[in-house]
C-alpha cells in the first residue's frame, strides 16, 4: 500500500491530478451542485446530458486532441509546434469547403474529413522537414505556417466566414440522436483508445523518447531521429484536422480568424502541466490530456465566478503559474522533503508507541 | 630547489559516484618551470586541474600556495577565489567575450568595480600586445582575431592579474604550427618571469619542445614526476599506458583461439572510409578472434570502428560478412548484420539517461525486431531481469532511470544492449574506461569468454596491458593511419610502444 | 526525396501566401481615368473588411473610369509608406482606412503639398480637419444605441441579459458595449453574465453553457457578433430552450452576415444590427462631385446604419445588405 502511494508519488501524473483535485475541490465549496449532471432535453427532442462537468470534457476536446500530438513533438523534437491553431483554421477550412461543394451525407463527411486531414499532414510535415531535416527550432520553423496559416484559411474559404448546417454536422459537434454524451467527448475517448493501443502496438513510445533525450544513441541503435521526429509531425497533423473539424462542426461555421484562437499556448500549457519536459524526453499523453482539462475546468470555473471579461486571461496566468511552479523541480524536492520528514516521525512515533 | 616551489598538492583525492578520479596524488609545481600533466582520457588529468581551481572540492588532500615568501595550506572552494590566490586558467574553449574588443577583454570584470579608465586600459592593453608582439590592436574586436591571438589575450589576461600559477589546458589543440610557435614564445617569456606554468597536453612532440618536467598520471593515480630531457618517449609513452618496460617479460601468454585452420573471416572490409576516417582501410576479424585496435588518443582508433558500424556516414569500400557481400550504410544495417557497438564516450553515445534500465537494455534487440514489433512488458522485464543478474548489474530495480547507476554499472547494462541481440561481432570501444577496476577485470573476463563461445570481438583500450590480455592480434595506428599489425610472439609490450611512437621500422 | 518534399512544401506555402498578399490594380494608363490609391486593412482581417474591400473592388474599376492601386496592411508603419508612394506616384486621391489614429499629420501635408485630395473611410485619425476632403465613417456607438433601443421597444415583461462581449477594447467592442452598459448602470435591465468571448463562436457557447449551468434566468442574449450569437444559440439548442421570435430567449447579433440574415428571416433569432462596410459608393459621389468642380457640403459622413428583425426583415434583404456568404 505505502509501496504505492510511493510509486504514485514518483509518477509524472501527480501534479496535474492533484491540480485537477484542487480545482475540484475549490468548486464544490464553492458551489456544491456545481459538478451535478442533469438530463435535459434539447432542441431536437433528445434527452441529452448537461451541466458543468460535461462543459469541460466537451469544452477541452479540442485541446485535448492537439495536445497529443504536441506532446509527441515535444518529446522528440525538444521544442513545441506554434503553428497547430492556425493549421486548425486551414483544415477547419479545407473540411468546410469539400462539404459545401457537396450534398452533405456521410460518406462526403468522411472525404471532407480525409481531405482535410491530407491536407493538414501535409503542412505539419512541411513543418517537420524544416524540424527534423533542416534542423531548424521548432518554434522557429513552425512560426512560418503561425503567421500564415490563418491567412491561406482565409485563401480557402475566399475571404467570407462560410457556414454550413446539417443534422449530421450538428450529431459531430453536439449529440448524436440517442446518445446523451456529446460527442467530441466520444471522439476523444475513442483517440485516447486508439493512441493507447499505437502505443502499445509499435515502438512509438520508446523511440520517441530515445530520440528526445539521446539523438546520437537513437542513431547508434537502429532508430532514424529524421524518421521519428516526422512521424510526431504527421500524428500531430491528423490530431489537429480532428480538433479543426469538430469545432467547425460544434457552431457549423468556419471563422479563420478565431478559430480555435490562442489555442496553441492552450496546447503547449496543457503538455508542460501533464509533466513532459518542454525540453523534450519523457512524456505522458495521459498527462497531456488531464493538463487539457485542468485548463478547461480552470476556464469555466472562471466563467461560473462570473470574473470580468478584462481579467479573466489575468485570473488564468495566475492560475497557471502557480500548477507550473508546483511541477518545478525546487519546489517538487521540498514537497518530498517535507513529505518524507512528516512520513519518518509517524514511523518514530510509531515505534515510540511500540517502545512504552 | 625545494624553496622554489610555488604549489604543492598532497595526497589529493577525489571520488565521482561510482568511480576513483584520483587517489592520492601529490603534484609539485616550482618557480619559472614548464610543467606537462599528461595522460590518456580518463587518467585524472582534468579533475586534479578542478580540484585545484576549486570547480571540484576535493575528498581528500592539502593543497599549499607560496603566498608572501612561504608556503601555506589554502582552500579553494570557487574558481573566483583560485584567481584572487593567483592561479589562472586558460581552457581549450576561449572563455572570454567575441563582440569586446581585445583591451576591454583583458581588463573587465577583475574583481575591481570602480569607473572605468578606458584610456588607460587601452594604453596597458597596447603594451600587452606589443611586448608579446601580437599583432592585433587594442581596440579590435576579440572574434576578429584568430584563434592563436584569442588564446593569448586570454593568457595575458590571466597573466596580468598578478598569477603565480598558470594553467593552460590543452591550449594548442586548435592552433596550428606557427600560432604555437607564438604561443610557446609567450610562454617562454612568462617563465622567465617566474611564472610556473602547468600545461596539460596530449601532443608528445609539443611536450618535449616546451616542459621542464612532466607529471604523468593513469587511472587516477600518480604515475610519477620525471625530467622531460631524461624521459625518452617510449618510456613515456609505456608510462601513460601502464607497465614499465621492465616488466614486459612478467606478461602472462594467453594461448591464442584464433590458431585454428578455420580462418575465413567472419567480418571483412576492403578500402572502407567514412567521413570521420577518411583514409581507405582494410580490415577483417575471424569467428572467435578478439583484436584490438591501439594508438594514442586522436589516432584514429575509435574513427575506424565507428566506420566497421557505419556509425559515420560511409564514403566507400565493401564488406562482406561469413564471406557474403552487404551493404552496411547505417548502423541498423550492422546491427542486422549481427555487429553490435559499444561506444566510447558512454554518456553521449551510450546511454538514455532518463529511460529505465530495463528499456536501455532491451533497445537494440527492440531497434532489430522493428517498430510495429514491441516486445510485451514480460518479455522485455525477463530480458532485463536474466542480465542484470548475469552482468551482476547493480541498481534498485530495472526500472530505475539508468542515469542514477554508477558508470560501471552503465557500461554493464550499454554490455547488456548489445549481448541481448546475440551478435556475431562485437565492437567494444573502451568499454573498461572511467569504471572502477573490478568492473573492468569482469569485462576482460566477459570478452574472452564471449570468445571461446565464438563471439569475434574487436576491443579498443588505452591500457596496454589490458588489450595485452584479451587480443590475440593488435593492429597499431598513428595519426589516422594503421602503422602495423602485431600477432603472437611480436605482440609485446615494447613493440606496440615503439610502433606507437614512429619506430616501427627498427622492430623490422 | 525530403528535399523534394520540402520544395513541394515550400511552393505551396509560397503560392498560397502570394494569393493573399497585397493585390495592386490591374489596367493600363488610359487617358481620362481618375488615379486613385487606396490603402486599407487586409481583407483576412475579418468579414467585415472582406466585404469592405470587395466593395471597393467593385465600385472603383475602370468602368467607372478609375485607375486603381491598393495596398493592405494592419500595420500603420507600412501603410505610412504605403501612402507616401501613391504620393510620389501623383495619384489624384488618395482614399484612407488607417490601422491606427496618430502618426498621419504629414503624410497628409505632404499630399496637400502636391495637391492631391483625401478621403478617409471606415476608420477617424487623429489630424486637422482641414487635411482631408471628407470622411466616411462607421459610428459603433450609434449601433450599439439602436440595437439597445430596439430592444427597450420589445417591452419584455423583465430584461435578464446575458453579454457576450467581443475582443476587449476594439473599436466595434466599445461601441457595442456602451448603450447596454448604461442600461445596467440605471437598471432598466439586469446583467446577468458580461464576458468576453474575443469574436470567438466556441467561447461564446462555452460562456452560455457556463451560465445554463449555473440555474440563472435569462431571456436575452446580446452577442458582439453574428458568430457569438451562433456559438450562443448552439448552447440553447443543446440544453432544449427555445429561441428567436416565438422563444424564451431573445437573441441579437452584429454584422448582417448573409447565413445570420437568413437565420433572423427564419426566426430563429431576433435582431441584427448593421456595421456597414459599403463606403465606396458614397466617396464615389463625391469625387464625381469634386471632378465637376462642385464643392462638398459634409466633412464627417456617418455612414447609414441599418437593422434588421424578425418582425420587419424581407428576402430581398439578405441580398441587398448581407456580407459573405
Amino acid at each position: 500500500m505505502g509501496n504505492g502511494i510511493r510509486k504514485f508519488m514518483k509518477s509524472q501524473l501527480v501534479i496535474p491530478l492533484l491540480s485537477l483535485l484542487l480545482l475540484v475541490i475549490f468548486n464544490l465549496i464553492r458551489d456544491v451542485g456545481f459538478f451535478s449532471i442533469s438530463i435535459t432535453t434539447n432542441n431536437q427532442g433528445h434527452r441529452v446530458l448537461s451541466g458543468n462537468l460535461i462543459s469541460i470534457f466537451n469544452g477541452a476536446s479540442a485541446i485535448a486532441i492537439i495536445s497529443i500530438g504536441m506532446t509527441l513533438i515535444t518529446s522528440c523534437c525538444k521544442g513545441q509546434d506554434i503553428s497547430v491553431a492556425a493549421l486548425a483554421a486551414i483544415a477547419g477550412s479545407v473540411f468546410v469547403s469539400v462539404l459545401r461543394s457537396h450534398e452533405i451525407t456521410i460518406p462526403v463527411i468522411i472525404l471532407a474529413f480525409v481531405f482535410s486531414c491530407l491536407v493538414s499532414v501535409l503542412f505539419s510535415l512541411f513543418n517537420g522537414v524544416l524540424v527534423a531535416v533542416f534542423k531548424i527550432q521548432p518554434m522557429i520553423a513552425t512560426l512560418i505556417l503561425f503567421s500564415a496559416g490563418r491567412s491561406i484559411a482565409y485563401w480557402i474559404n475566399g475571404g467570407a466566414t462560410p457556414t454550413v448546417s446539417s443534422p449530421l454536422l450538428a450529431s459531430i459537434g453536439g449529440f448524436i440522436p440517442g446518445i446523451p454524451i456529446p460527442t467530441p467527448i466520444i471522439i476523444m475517448v475513442i483517440f485516447l483508445v486508439l493512441i493507447s493501443l499505437v502505443l502499445k502496438l509499435t515502438n512509438l513510445g520508446l523511440y520517441t523518447q530515445v530520440v528526445g533525450i539521446n539523438e546520437r544513441t537513437a542513431h547508434l541503435n537502429g532508430i532514424n531521429p529524421v524518421l521519428m521526429k516526422l512521424t510526431a509531425f504527421i500524428i500531430s497533423g491528423v490530431c489537429v484536422a480532428m480538433a479543426g473539424c469538430i469545432t467547425v462542426c460544434r457552431i457549423g461555421l468556419i471563422n479563420h480568424e478565431t478559430l480555435l484562437l490562442d489555442a496553441e499556448m492552450d496546447v503547449i500549457l496543457a503538455v508542460a502541466i501533464g509533466g513532459t519536459s518542454l525540453g523534450g524526453g519523457r512524456f505522458s499523453l495521459f498527462g497531456s490530456v488531464i493538463g487539457a482539462y485542468i485548463i478547461q475546468a480552470l476556464t469555466v470555473t472562471l466563467y461560473a465566478m462570473k470574473v470580468p471579461s478584462a481579467a479573466v486571461k489575468a485570473y488564468k496566468a495566475v492560475v497557471i503559474i502557480l500548477i507550473v511552479m508546483i511541477n518545478s523541480p525546487v519546489v517538487k524536492d521540498f514537497f518530498i522533503k517535507l513529505y518524507r520528514k512528516l512520513f519518518k516521525k509517524q514511523v518514530e512515533t510509531k515505534i515510540s508507541i511500540k517502545a512504552s | 630547489m625545494q624553496d622554489n616551489v610555488v604549489l604543492s598538492m598532497r595526497n589529493i583525492s577525489k571520488s565521482f559516484p561510482g568511480v576513483r578520479a584520483l587517489q592520492n596524488v601529490d603534484f609539485t609545481l616550482r618557480k619559472g618551470e614548464i610543467h606537462a600533466l599528461m595522460g590518456e582520457n580518463g587518467a585524472g588529468k582534468s579533475t586534479l586541474i578542478k580540484v585545484l581551481t576549486g570547480v571540484y572540492p576535493k575528498d581528500s588532500g592539502r593543497i599549499f600556495l607560496d603566498l608572501n615568501g612561504g608556503l601555506k595550506e589554502i582552500n579553494v572552494r570557487s574558481p573566483h577565489e583560485a584567481q584572487t590566490l593567483g592561479i589562472s586558467t586558460v581552457y581549450q574553449e576561449i572563455t572570454l567575450c567575441p563582440n569586446l574588443t581585445v583591451a576591454e577583454n583583458m581588463f573587465i570584470g577583475r574583481g575591481n568595480y570602480r569607473l572605468v579608465n578606458w584610456r588607460t586600459m587601452k594604453k596597458r592593453a597596447t603594451e600587452i600586445l606589443e611586448k608579446f608582439n601580437i599583432p592585433a590592436r587594442a581596440t579590435q574586436q576579440l572574434d576578429t582575431c584568430s584563434i592563436a591571438e584569442q588564446q593569448i589575450v586570454a593568457i595575458a589576461r590571466a597573466v596580468d592579474m598578478d598569477c603565480k600559477v598558470l594553467i593552460l589546458d590543452e591550449p594548442t589543440s586548435s592552433l596550428d604550427e606557427q600560432e604555437v610557435e607564438k604561443l610557446f614564445s609567450l610562454m617562454r617569456d612568462l617563465k622567465s618571469r617566474g611564472v610556473g606554468i602547468i600545461f596539460v597536453t596530449h601532443f608528445l612532440e609539443q611536450m618535449y619542445e616546451i616542459s621542464d618536467t612532466v607529471t604523468v598520471l593513469r587511472n587516477g593515480e600518480l604515475v610519477g614526476e620525471y625530467e622531460v630531457k631524461n624521459l625518452p618517449r617510449v618510456e613515456l609513452i609505456s608510462k601513460m599506458m601502464g607497465k614499465d618496460l621492465d616488466d614486459i617479460s612478467a606478461i602472462r601468454k594467453r594461448k591464442l583461439p584464433d590458431e585454428k585452420a578455420d580462418t575465413s573471416p567472419v567480418y571483412e572490409a576492403v578500402g572502407l572510409s567514412s567521413t570521420n576516417s577518411p583514409n581507405a582501410f582494410d580490415f577483417k576479424i575471424s569467428k572467435g578472434e578478439v583484436n584490438g585496435f591501439t594508438g594514442l588518443l586522436g589516432s584514429g582508433r575509435s574513427e575506424s570502428v565507428r566506420a566497421i558500424f557505419a556509425a559515420d556516414k560511409i564514403t566507400g569500400g565493401k564488406v562482406k560478412i561469413n564471406g557474403k557481400e552487404v551493404k552496411i550504410r547505417k548502423p541498423k544495417d550492422a546491427m542486422m548484420q549481427g555487429v553490435g557497438y559499444l561506444p566510447e564516450d558512454r554518456k553521449r553515445d551510450g546511454i538514455v539517461e532518463d529511460l529505465s534500465v530495463r528499456e536501455n537494455i532491451i533497445l537494440a534487440l527492440q531497434s532489430m525486431k522493428g517498430f510495429f514489433r514491441p516486445f510485451s512488458k514480460a518479455e522485455a522485464e525477463a530480458f532485463a531481469d536474466k542480465y542484470i543478474k548475469l552482468l551482476g548489474i547493480k541498481t534498485a530495480s530495472m526500472d530505475t532511470p539508468i542515469k542514477s547507476l554508477s558508470g560501471g554499472n552503465q557500461q554493464k547494462a550499454i554490455l547488456a544492449r548489445w549481448l541481448l541481440t546475440n551478435p556475431q561481432y562485437l565492437i567494444l570501444d573502451e568499454p573498461t574506461r572511467g569504471i572502477d577496476v573490478g568492473t573492468k577485470v569482469e569485462i576482460q573476463k566477459l570478452i574472452l569468454k564471449l570468445a571461446e563461445e565464438g563471439v569475434s570481438v574487436t576491443f579498443i583500450s588505452s591500457e596496454i596491458e589490458e588489450m595485452l590480455r584479451t587480443c590475440s592480434r593488435l593492429i597499431v595506428m598513428r595519426d589516422r593511419k594503421m602503422v602495423g599489425e602485431l600477432k603472437g610472439e611480436a605482440m609485446t609490450q615494447d613493440n606496440i610502444i615503439h610502433m606507437i611512437a614512429g619506430e616501427a621500422e627498427q622492430i623490422g | 526525396m525530403k528535399r523534394i518534399l520540402a520544395l513541394i512544401l515550400v511552393a505551396v506555402l509560397a503560392l498560397s501566401l502570394a494569393a493573399c498578399g497585397e493585390r495592386s490594380g490591374k489596367g493600363s494608363a488610359g487617358g481620362g481615368l481618375i488615379k486613385v490609391g487606396i490603402v486599407n486593412n487586409p481583407p483576412s482581417e475579418s468579414g467585415y473588411r472582406a466585404a469592405n474591400v470587395a466593395d471597393f473592388e467593385r465600385v472603383f474599376s475602370e468602368a467607372n473610369g478609375y485607375k486603381v492601386s491598393t495596398y493592405y496592411s494592419l500595420k500603420n508603419d507600412e501603410q505610412l509608406n504605403a501612402a507616401q508612394q501613391f504620393i510620389t506616384d501623383g495619384v489624384d486621391y488618395l482614399l484612407i482606412s488607417a490601422a491606427a489614429t496618430d502618426g498621419w499629420t504629414n503624410i497628409l501635408e505632404n499630399a496637400k503639398k502636391a495637391g492631391i485630395k483625401v478621403f478617409l473611410f471606415d476608420r477617424m485619425m487623429n489630424v486637422d480637419e482641414s487635411l482631408f476632403e471628407a470622411a466616411v465613417i462607421s459610428d459603433m456607438e450609434a449601433e450599439g444605441n439602436m440595437a439597445v433601443q430596439w430592444l427597450v421597444d420589445q417591452k419584455l415583461p423583465e430584461y435578464n441579459v446575458v453579454h457576450i462581449q467581443g475582443a476587449m477594447g476594439s473599436d466595434a467592442q466599445i461601441g457595442r458595449t456602451k448603450a447596454l452598459d448604461e442600461q445596467f448602470a440605471k437598471g432598466t435591465m439586469k446583467c446577468v453574465v458580461q464576458q468576453t468571448a474575443t469574436w470567438d463562436e466556441a467561447t461564446a457557447k462555452q460562456i452560455v453553457e457556463s451560465v445554463i449551468n449555473s440555474g440563472e434566468k435569462f431571456n436575452v442574449i446580446y452577442a458582439e457578433n453574428d458568430g457569438m450569437a451562433k456559438g450562443a444559440v448552439a448552447a440553447l439548442d443543446e440544453a432544449g430552450i427555445t429561441h428567436g421570435k416565438d422563444g424564451e430567449v431573445v437573441i441579437m447579433g452584429f454584422d448582417c452576415n448573409k447565413w445570420a440574415l437568413r437565420e433572423v428571416l427564419a426566426g430563429n433569432w431576433n435582431y441584427d444590427g448593421q456595421c456597414s462596410p459599403f463606403q465606396a459608393d458614397k466617396i464615389h459621389e463625391m469625387i464625381q462631385a469634386l471632378e465637376k468642380g462642385e464643392k462638398l457640403t459634409e466633412k464627417i459622413v456617418i455612414n447609414e446604419e441599418r437593422y434588421f428583425d424578425c418582425y420587419t426583415i424581407k428576402e430581398e434583404d439578405i441580398d441587398k445588405y448581407g456580407i459573405g456568404d
